[in-house]
């Protein structure tokens, strides 16, 4: 395996349900290349952050109501459509 | 936690078996309520996938007349929140298609690039540690919020639908009309794109 494969279906590395015989595959590889295990341990951490970009704080208020505006502008439409 | 993973959960209460039956029943009470307690949430869902509050506003509005509209063959097999999720989803999905298209950006220029040895021409630098506080920051989540934003379009839905609305492959391919592999890959290189354009920051701690 090389960098190039390794990148590619990284993915299925992690997430996959890869074969023993191909997971050892990139085993080995990580175990020769640290340009690929840099590369592994940031793309886990963009997933980590990319996830974290938009859950709601641990010590955030509950989610905010809609603008009344909208509430009644739902309201009136389900009138007309009913 | 995830908005839309709470959503589905906040859905399961007897409350909303109770108000389930009370708006299959056509009680208009129990229609404001549903308005009044889903509205909130569905709304920070269209948000982030039309990045547009009047289509957002116009994307809430179509789901709640939709589940209105199907409330009667609503069987509750599902949450409240999660069916009104999946819903905003689809709602908020085909506001985008019916938008103007802009020529899409590529990807490719995000992607690693390899030379001759199979070795990435650019090689990886290891990132700068990101304890919880940082990754939980106003300042990070900005930052990687305004990343997403930059993806090309159809890379940066699957990534919302997929890491963020928390829906399954399978649910993702059927919602864009697509096959799994599609989804797999395109959330792959989603990944990839999202890595390049975060690794200036956190490879020289700018955070």
């Amino acid at each position: 395996m090389n960098c190039r494969e390794f990148t590619e279906f990284l993915h299925e590395y992690l997430f996959g349900n890869l074969p023993a015989e191909e997971r050892a595959e990139f085993d080995k590889h990580l175990a020769e290349c640290p340009w690929c295990v840099a590369y592994l341990d940031s793309y886990q951490r963009t997933i980590q952050l990319e996830k974290a970009a938009f859950s709601a704080p641990v010590d955030a208020p509950p989610p905010a109501e809609a603008p009344e505006e909208l509430i009644q502008a739902i309201l009136r439409a389900r009138s007309r459509a009913s | 936690m995830v908005e839309a993973v709470s959503l589905g959960q906040s859905g399961a209460s007897p409350d909303d078996a109770a108000l389930l039956a009370r708006m299959q029943a056509g009680d208009g009470d129990a229609f404001e309520a549903c308005v009044r307690i889903y509205a909130g949430r569905l709304l920070l869902v269209a948000r982030r996938i039309l990045r547009n509050e009047e289509d957002a506003n116009d994307a809430v509005q179509d789901a709640f007349l939709s589940a209105f509209k199907g409330i009667s063959q609503f069987k509750g097999q599902a949450q409240l929140g999660t069916w009104l999720h999946r819903i905003v989803v689809n709602a908020a999905l085909a506001r985008l298609r019916n938008r103007q298209r802009h020529p899409e950006k590529s990807i490719e220029a995000l992607l690693p690039h390899f030379g001759e040895d199979e070795h990435q021409i650019d090689p990886p630098v290891p990132w700068k540690a990101t304890p919880e506080l940082t990754v939980q920051s106003e300042e990070t989540r900005e930052l990687v919020q305004r990343c997403i934003g930059e993806l090309p379009e159809i890379y940066r839905i699957v990534l919302l639908l997929r890491d963020i609305e928390g829906l399954a492959t399978e649910e993702t391919a059927k919602m864009l009309d697509t096959s799994t592999g599609v989804v797999k890959t395109r959330l792959h290189r989603a990944r990839q794109a999202l890595r390049s354009l975060l690794d200036p920051h956190f490879r020289r701690g700018d955070l």
